[in-house]
């Protein structure tokens, strides 16, 4: 697929190269003409969809994608960060272990999210022993590299669940202990579709989650809230052609599920990686921050890997921890509507002045994944016209007033 | 002020707002003040204009003195060492002021106590290689040692001094001017977070640390006045530097991403890593404002130098969007960020 390779000047490895076959301009253009096409003739009405995959918002973003969406294509940023969907107890109960001179692994987003009251970041600035890792395969290396006690507080949806599960089913040193606040993707997208207030008339599902659970998982959705899902990848190319996908199937009102990510996603998704999965996760219900109890939202370790259990082996410091009073600021935090597609960040008014990546209120404002980060990341505001150009309403629904 | 702020944090010294802010705010704060001791004049660039070095008139030349100090970890990677950055980044701070021809530098060492002294002397075997590279003398020196857990490893500080006619600024862009960045841009960042994370790039990326006098030099007869701001992307890599040079000249500045030149092993580790080559450190780049007239003139002197062969021609300055960095990305366009702080890898 690489055409017309002109070397520049110097020319080496860094010449100025054909584009990837994803991240063809040409081809994005066809796609957005194809979506004004299909979208325009709902003035005033824009086709309303929502993502749930903290990538593909940052991806848009990363692309500058929402300064070209067609005026009749309303994206809205769904509950897709898994650092953000932590629960506040679930970041104090690492927070209680780090404290209380237990050595904390965990991933790098995980650091600054606030927990009720602090933040791993801020016990390890007080000297308690919390480290960054790549995953669970180098939380269990550090575990045999010592005699102590080491805790993995897991956090994301099934994509890395699967990789904490296939760690645990290794036998890995028994000083290596787990706290899980791993979530699972799919319930939530129920809770969102029957929200009092909500447009969304269809999916764009995660490519790397479907991967796992396979694009049939969503079908029983699909027909029960009568609205179609696409499972789409992260290039550029991949979303547009999922929403230009999406939008088809809203105005055709065939609310299917379609695979556009085929490459990497079957129908029935990964069967090893499934089974490890359910070998050591259960599904229970549990509250996703800001957003609502989600009935089997939560991934916790089944009966089997009781020994693993940070919840377990600390019961008793844990069930102390989680009697923390609240921090300033968090009851104005609107973390919870920007996940659910209800608020943009942009209509919260400690957005960008006290919420900052520094200094985050909400997890929302913490994580790469997370809608806040990204837009602040990308200068507050995403929809950047050229000079001159009107600026389009702002993305997100702002639905609440 | 929030709570946070009571402390020094990494940020602070991470080459972002937070830095900026911290300089103005309190190392420069004197010198800014209406009538204070120090303050910038017709005769002295000094610490209010907040660039690489500083500039004091001597009859019709100036004088340009920088100071710098250097810590990295680990102290040996791919493409250099802390002995060749200290040489090349006081020898580069004086070239952005267009002061090409060094008197002298000063090179202070702190050391930690157990610290090998076999690595001291491949140190200073480079330091020495390096200012012989360079054509820049070290001329004096300090040495202290510390106790150890006093210091991580090993410290060095230096400064330098040079001359030149004409002192080039990083505020002099204006509207229709051309960005122009010398070569490929990430090496160093990566190469040592590479290095630290332990993430097997191996010799795929290295450091592209290298003394860039001669390189400027070449620059500077080629361009001549056409020549208008230089600055080179340290610590915050090219979107700190452009955001300071646009930010102090009063223009934006649009990108064309797809121009930027990057190695094919920078972009794969930048994708995996989900960090933008453009907020990650280099070494042996800079980053050169010029008049539409001198671009040609100027690309072609810069590929004639060993330094400069991937130069190119990245961005374009705009009377919008003052102070900010516009990126074309091919797909849409979008405001490009700095980053204000630790590099975090991320989870997914």
């Amino acid at each position: 697929m690489r055409t017309d390779a002109a070397p520049a000047p110097g020319g080496g490895a860094a010449a100025r190269r054909a584009p990837l076959e994803f991240r063809d301009p040409a081809r994005a253009r066809a796609f957005l003409e194809l979506l004004d096409r299909r979208t325009r003739d709902r003035a005033g009405d824009p086709v309303s969809v929502m993502h749930v995959c903290g990538s593909h918002e940052q991806a848009i973003a990363r692309f500058g994608l929402r300064s070209v969406f067609p005026k009749g294509l309303r994206v809205i940023a769904g509950p897709g960060c898994p650092v953000c969907v932590t629960d506040a107890p679930e970041v104090d109960e690492a927070v209680a272990l780090a404290e209380r001179g237990v050595r904390v692994l965990t991933y790098g987003d995980m650091l600054r999210v606030p927990g009720t009251a602090r933040s791993l970041a801020d016990a390890r600035a007080e000297g308690a022993r919390v480290e960054l890792v790549y995953g669970p395969a180098q939380a269990a290396e550090r575990a045999a590299a010592c005699d102590e006690e080491v805790v993995f507080f897991a956090t994301g949806f099934e994509t890395t669940a699967v990789a904490t599960a296939a760690v645990l089913l290794r036998e890995p040193p028994p000083n290596l202990f787990v706290l899980s606040a791993h979530k699972y993707i799919p319930p939530v997208m129920e809770i969102v579709a029957e929200m009092p207030g909500t447009r969304v008339e269809g999916f764009l599902a995660a490519g790397h989650a479907a991967a796992i659970t396979g694009s049939a998982v969503f079908e029983p959705f699909a027909e029960r809230h009568r609205r179609p899902v696409v499972v789409a990848g992260f290039e550029p190319l991949d979303i547009l052609a999922g929403f230009a996908r999406l939008v088809e199937l809203v105005r055709r009102g065939e609310p299917r599920v379609e695979n556009l990510f085929p490459r990497c996603v079957t129908r029935d998704g990964n069967r090893a990686a499934l089974e490890q999965l359910w070998t050591v996760f259960e599904a229970s219900g549990g509250r996703w921050r800001g957003i609502a109890r989600v009935p089997n939202g939560n991934l916790r370790l089944r009966e089997a890997f009781a020994a693993r259990d940070a919840r377990r082996r600390w019961a008793d410091l844990l069930r102390e921890a989680l009697r923390v009073p609240t921090a300033a600021f968090a009851s104005q935090c609107r973390c919870g509507d920007v996940m659910a597609g209800l608020g943009a960040p942009t209509d919260c008014t400690l957005f960008g002045r006290v919420c900052t990546p520094e200094t985050p209120v909400g997890a929302c404002m913490v994580s790469s994944e997370g809608t806040c980060r990204i837009w602040h990341q990308y200068g507050g505001h995403p929809d950047l016209r050229a000079p001159g150009e009107p600026a389009a309403a702002a993305p997100g629904p702002g639905a609440r007033t | 002020m929030s709570g946070r702020d009571e402390r020094i944090g990494l940020r602070h010294g991470a080459g972002g707002p937070a830095m900026r802010s911290l300089v103005q705010s309190l190392f420069a704060r004197a010198s800014q003040e209406p009538g204070g001791f120090g303050q910038d004049g017709p005769d002295l660039v000094g610490l209010g204009a907040m660039d690489d070095g500083a500039g004091i008139r001597l009859g019709d030349r100036w004088l340009v003195f920088t100071a710098d100090s250097h810590v990295v970890k680990p102290p040996f990677f791919p493409g250099g060492d802390i002995g060749r950055l200290a040489v090349a980044g006081t020898v580069n701070d004086l070239a952005m002021m267009g002061a090409t021809e060094v008197l002298g530098l000063s090179c202070a060492v702190v050391i930690e106590e157990g610290f090998p002294r076999e690595a001291l002397e491949r140190i200073q075997a480079s330091i020495d290689a390096t200012s012989r590279e360079a054509r820049a003398p070290i001329v004096t020196g300090d040495t202290k040692v510390m106790g150890r857990g006093e210091l991580d490893g090993i410290l060095l500080s230096t400064a330098g001094v040079a001359l030149t006619p004409r002192l080039v600024r990083d505020d002099g862009l204006r509207p229709g001017d051309a960005i122009v960045v010398t070569g490929t841009i990430g090496d160093h960042g990566f190469a040592v977070l590479g290095q630290r994370h332990d993430l097997g790039l191996g010799d795929a990326v290295r450091s592209d640390v290298a003394p860039l006098g001669d390189l400027v030099r070449a620059a500077l007869a080629a361009a001549g006045e056409g020549l208008v701001a230089m600055k080179d992307p340290t610590r915050g890599g090219v979107a700190s530097a452009l955001h300071e040079m646009a930010g102090k000249s009063g223009v934006g500045v649009v990108l064309d991403e797809t121009a930027l030149p990057v190695r094919d092993a920078v972009r794969a580790a930048a994708e995996l890593l989900g960090l933008d080559p453009l907020q990650v450190a280099n070494e042996g780049k800079a980053v050169i404002g010029v008049r539409p007239h001198a671009v040609d003139a100027l690309l072609a002197a810069l590929h004639g130098h060993p330094l400069g062969k991937e130069a190119r021609r990245i961005g374009t300055c705009v009377d919008a969007h003052v102070g900010s960095v516009v990126l074309e990305t091919g797909f849409g366009r979008r405001l490009l960020a700095e980053s204000d702080g630790e590099l975090l890898p991320r989870i997914c």
